[in-house]
């Protein structure tokens, strides 16, 4: 059977750096910090007091109030994400078959904020819950209320493999249209973390920087320095498409989308392998899938979190994986300015890998201070300042908790 | 309108996003006012813990307006 080929019709976003594409580009390519105080609630007795939230968001924009009062932040995000990347892809509703469009969606915790809200209200003495607790909080709603927007029948679940969650909804939604199961796809991922249970819990597992003194510098991927992750959230949204239709239509096309891997560390439930295998084979069963050869690769949007184990990994991975070519290669984390949007990274990160495509610009890895002896410096981190390069062909790795690899690969169209 | 009436009306108003002037006696929860089942069990929660009541399963089958639970609450907080 020969597959079909996938092309990226529409894009959409909501995340720390701005609440579009475009606006979110302009900050990434500038090396713009979203990081600030946590405004969500007090946050003065945690350990980390910072966060890269969302700002000025009106979900009111997309959901009228009194459904939007029934979404999860998380699925508010979410529904934001995929009506821009819908209304950008200039779908027409009454044209399309609905019963070959499909929603594969992201999400790594999913309605957190519900969860811990509902629960702290919980009384023995009358043991009840909301009837929406559970539909609020199931990590697969965002994805429902998507199809029951668009009326899109088609293929349907969600991907929950913590922070690569984004990156396998994508890979799930590239081969459904692939295998020719489906003509349009409506992926991406979302998540909403930022609150109590959020940052208490990531604390606890000594996961997140604490560099309260400091906000804007706390992510500092590949810097010696660097002392965690910085949590982020929000949504990033694509609409897949099958080219020959795409084409038919005389859709505007962003970049194709060529290949995908999947593994896993196999190694420790929330530290990655300190020799990079499973991310070493991530990135080369996706350059497989997608028929290249590791010298093609042009930029790689590393996972980066800026946690001390994981970045020395990734970086071990790309040399094995890459060989000498590893030393040509661009690459950038921009969870350095974006923080790290958990379930959602893949989206926002493939996103930025679009636009590094479209524009010949790799957007930078900002706040690195000084080498770390542990990691090569001869690899190209693009460190503080953007590069103008012209980039065919892009690669996002996102890794999760459990060990779950997932690794992206786009192609400039 | 009596206090009950009052509280009833403006849970149902927040709990549901409908206009005040929807909100008549004889309006129907899920016929009129766009409530489906689970809205309705969560109107039926918030009214419980308004008037500090228990309603069982069995009565908050029979509630299905708003009038209805006006007088089921003011029956049962007399």
């Amino acid at each position: 059977m020969e597959f079909k080929r996938v092309v990226i019709t529409g894009v959409g976003t909501v995340n720390p750096l701005g609440n579009t594409v475009n606006d979110f580009w302009e900050n990434l390519k500038n090396g713009v910090s979203g990081a600030a105080p946590i405004t969500r609630f007090d946050a003065s007795k945690h350990r980390t007091q910072f966060a890269c939230e969302v700002k000025n968001f009106d979900v009111e924009e997309y959901v009228e109030r009194k459904e939007a009062r029934k979404y999860d932040l998380y699925t508010q995000y979410a529904m934001a994400a995929a009506t821009q990347a819908m209304d950008d892809s200039g779908l027409n509703l009454d044209e399309i078959d609905h019963d070959r469009a499909g929603v594969i969606w992201g999400a790594g915790i999913g309605g957190l904020q519900t969860f811990y809200e509902e629960t702290k209200n919980y009384r023995e003495e009358n043991p009840r819950f909301s009837p929406f607790f559970i539909p609020k909080m199931i990590a697969n709603i965002a994805g429902g209320l998507i199809s029951i927007k668009y009326h899109f029948r088609g293929p349907n679940f969600t991907t929950v493999t913590a922070c690569a969650s984004a990156s396998h909804a994508m890979i799930e939604a590239f081969n459904m249209i692939r295998l020719g199961k489906a003509k349009i796809m409506i992926t991406g991922g979302s998540e909403a973390a930022v609150n109590q249970a959020g940052v208490a819990g990531f604390n606890s597992m000594r996961a997140i920087s604490t560099r309260n003194d400091d906000p804007k510098t706390a992510s500092r991927p590949f810097d010696k320095d660097r002392d965690g992750f910085v949590i982020g959230e929000g949504s990033g949204a694509f609409i897949f498409e099958e080219y020959e239709s795409a084409k038919k239509r005389g859709a505007k096309i962003y970049a194709e989308m060529i290949g995908g891997g999947m593994s896993a560390d196999a190694y420790h439930m929330t530290a990655p392998d300190p020799e990079g295998h499973g991310a070493q084979l991530v990135m080369k069963w996706a350059l497989e899938d997608a028929g290249i050869l590791p010298e093609n690769v042009d930029y790689i949007n590393v996972h980066g979190t800026s946690t001390p184990l994981g970045d020395i990994a990734e970086s071990k991975a790309i040399q094995k994986a890459f060989g000498e070519h590893a030393l040509k290669i661009s690459i950038s984390s921009t969870k350095s300015m974006t923080g790290h949007l958990l379930g959602a990274a893949g989206a926002v990160e493939g996103l930025a890998c679009i636009q590094a495509m479209r524009e010949g610009i790799i957007p930078p890895t900002i706040n690195h201070f000084t080498d770390d002896p542990e990691i090569d410096n001869r690899l190209d981190f693009t460190f503080n300042v953007a590069k103008e390069r012209p980039v065919n062909i892009a690669v996002s790795n996102t890794f999760g908790f459990g060990g779950h690899n997932a690794t992206l690969v786009f192609k400039k169209f | 309108m009596s206090d009950v009436a009052a509280k009833v009306k403006a849970i149902i108003v927040d709990k549901l996003g409908v206009d005040e002037s929807e909100v008549t006696n004889e309006a129907s929860f899920t016929n009129d006012l766009g409530a489906d089942s689970l809205d309705t069990v969560e109107l039926i929660m918030e009214f419980e813990k308004e008037f500090d009541l228990a309603i069982p399963d069995d009565q908050a089958e029979k509630i299905s307006t708003v009038g209805e639970a006006i007088a089921h609450i003011e029956q049962a907080t007399k």
